[in-house]
């Protein structure tokens, strides 16, 4: 995994509540077996016409808006626990998804990719979005070891939570399994001492 | 100090604990499947990792399968390269397969209970955000990302920090035609599509124990639904009767030991819990959904809501929009093309015979096609040992071999664009049963009748 420390980007807005992992990535789309090449694919059907033609409408195909900060309604990722939805906003540039809340497993996923799910209040998305909106080119600043977002346009910074584990673990491009595995005597000290185990 | 049924499993798995409040949990079970388990199976390879206990784990390929002509070689080449991926890592690392041609194949979520492998007291995990299927029998059961089942795979563990606790109580008695389906979606539809998010949720009260163990599958299944990181449901008399005499059930001596373990598997009297919600089960009717997200759900006979919050407008008309449905507008009427009964929502023999007794001496109205997908192996042979298959066929059902199918349209089995489908499955998000597909999720009993009806009727007055 990638390590992350401090990102200076603008930002796409997508100001939709409840965006599911089959539209970040159509299930379809899933028979791969390896990791890589899932960003062409991202959001797919609001991107292209089933001719393959671009949707201009959609604001990935907007040259007004770029960027590696994905800003997005409440409940971002619900549904499939598809890791290839992070695995595509990764592939396609996302850094960094800006929500007020984020479902449990793609939360989880993200960070296992090295994607930083960054949660705000209600109030502050509406704010992002309007300051987007204003200016598409409003720059940004995610410094993860001070965990904030920092918009110098507006002198504003938010502090934003992450899990102290989950946050040196993309400082130093760490992941869960390096630390499981260090962790095995204990665990099977756990599976001699069970008294019940089926 | 009391404790609730989910801290009493989740404490009996703590390895340890770990850095920043988190817990090394042991996983007794785990299920995986063609889609997202190649990428793991990588990664242990490219860390030199063996697969720690390969006797705790089961395979079957279910997501990207056909499910007509199973026995021939699958046609589409990148499906066949999944599964035949799925098989050779099986073969390389010892995981036992039911794969297709099993006698057991058949949907995770389905088989994992018809084997015994899903018990009382275990953690289980699956590359599937429905494993919270699996709690319905007591379990803790939750999907994971694919970089998790590697994790599994390495060291039986995962790293996480403990859910919050809720309760969802619904007491009383389900009327007519209401089913473990329609509490769910009504469930669902009072709490929001994010409900739930950050809970762990247990389903108690009179309504829910008096449900079914096919019934209590459904309703913990859909949890993630509202966005709980899974569901369950006390242990008891119909949870042991199910499982005794399975495969992998215990037996005998070890049989008396285990219930007397999941006795004490409930929550304590005075649990506290982070959340609690009460709904009485006479206020459930069946329901139906009408948007894109399973939390839109209404009443068979009520209206799609004419007034949402303002930061909500956006989402709430692009939904309708898809639908090609209207604020106010009651569902009464629309026609129907295509009705779906399966998925590990509602696939079991439970679901199959109840669509089979409303349909016998009917015939399904002449412009809808109607596919019914068993969930596994063996209840399309129970099916057919009950001559459901015959029934289904008069009544025009066309009963397909096993499979995920067009809940989420992985293999063939698509709804077209701007099509309406009834379906028994789970989500109804856009494009889940195809690119442009449209579907409202309702009940086995509620698609039979709509698929006679042709159109989306009251069922109360249609029912035997």
């Amino acid at each position: 995994m990638e390590k992350f420390q401090t990102l200076y980007s603008s930002a796409v807005p997508l100001p939709l509540e409840n965006i599911d992992t089959d539209q970040i990535i159509p299930a379809r789309f899933l028979k791969a077996t390896t990791r890589e090449g899932f960003g062409e694919n991202l959001f797919c059907d609001w991107r292209r016409n089933p001719d393959g033609t671009p949707k201009p409408e959609f604001v990935l195909n907007n040259p007004t808006y770029s960027g590696q900060i994905l800003l997005a309604g409440k409940n971002f990722g619900c549904g499939s626990s598809r890791e290839h939805a992070a695995w595509a906003l990764y592939d396609a540039g996302f850094r960094v998804v800006i929500s007020s809340y984020f479902a449990d497993i793609f939360r989880g996923n993200a960070l296992n990719t090295g994607l930083l799910p960054l949660q705000v209040t209600d109030a502050e998305l509406s704010q992002l979005f309007a300051w987007v909106e204003a200016d598409a080119n409003t720059q940004f600043v995610v410094n993860l070891p001070e965990q904030t977002l920092h918009v110098p346009a507006h002198d504003a910074t938010i502090r934003f939570d992450i899990d102290a584990y989950k946050k040196e673990c993309l400082i130093n491009g760490y992941d869960d399994i390096d630390f499981l595995v260090s962790q095995k005597p204990a665990i099977e000290a756990y599976e001699q001492n069970r008294t019940w185990s089926w | 100090m009391a404790k609730s049924l989910f801290d009493k499993i989740w404490d009996a798995h703590v390895v340890q604990p770990a850095p920043g409040g988190l817990d090394i949990m042991y996983i007794d079970r785990h299920l995986i499947h063609e889609v997202t388990s190649p990428q793991a199976f990588d990664e242990l390879e490219a860390r030199d990792l063996p697969l720690y206990r390969p006797n705790r784990i089961l395979a079957t390929a279910d997501h990207n399968v056909p499910t007509r002509n199973q026995h021939l070689p699958i046609e589409e080449p990148l499906s066949r390269s999944q599964v035949d991926k799925l098989t050779a890592n099986c073969e390389k690392y010892g995981v036992e397969l039911y794969g297709l041609g099993h006698a057991r194949q058949g949907i995770v979520h389905v088989i994992g209970p018809e084997l015994g492998l899903t018990l009382p007291g275990t953690t289980i995990v699956c590359g599937d955000s429905h494993t919270s299927t699996h709690g319905a029998f007591g379990a803790v059961a939750f999907g994971i990302g694919t970089s998790q089942v590697a994790q599994v795979m390495a060291t039986q563990c995962l790293l996480l920090s403990r859910p919050k606790r809720m309760r969802i109580s619904v007491d009383g008695e389900l009327r007519p035609g209401v089913t473990a389906k329609d509490l769910i979606l009504y469930v669902i539809s009072q709490l929001g599509t994010g409900g739930a998010t950050g809970y762990f949720v247990e389903y108690a009260g009179s309504a829910v124990r008096s449900l079914s163990m096919e019934g209590r599958m459904t309703v913990c299944n859909m949890s993630i639904e509202m966005g709980a990181r899974g569901g369950l449901i006390a242990p008891d008399e119909t949870t042991f009767a199910y499982v005794k005499g399975r495969p992998y059930a215990p037996k005998e001596a070890a049989w008396d030991q285990a219930v007397a373990y999941w006795q004490t598997l409930y929550s304590d009297d005075d649990t506290v819990f982070d959340a609690e919600h009460r709904f009485a089960a006479e206020a459930i009717t069946p329901m139906i959904t009408y948007g894109t997200n399973p939390g839109m759900g209404i009443a068979l006979n009520g209206h799609i809501p004419s007034e949402v919050p303002a930061s909500e407008a956006e989402s709430f008309d692009k939904s309708l929009q898809y639908m090609g449905f209207q604020r106010g507008e009651s569902l009464l009427g629309k026609e129907i093309n295509y009705v779906f009964i399966g998925s590990c929502t509602n696939s079991r023999i439970e679901d199959l015979r109840a669509v089979a007794a409303y349909v016998q001496g009917k015939q399904k109205a002449g412009h809808v096609e109607a596919i019914i997908v068993p969930g596994s192996k063996q209840v399309e042979q129970q099916a057919i040992a009950e001559g459901l298959d015959r029934i289904l066929a008069e009544a025009g059902f066309e009963l397909r071999e096993p499979g995920c199918s067009a809940c989420l349209a992985m293999n063939e089995d698509k709804i077209p664009a701007g099509a309406y489908c009834v379906a028994t499955s789970n989500r109804n998000f856009e494009g889940r049963q195809g690119p442009g597909s449209r579907t409202l999720l309702a009940s086995p009993l509620v698609a039979a009748i709509t698929a006679v009806q042709g159109r989306i009727v009251d069922i109360t007055q249609y029912l035997n």
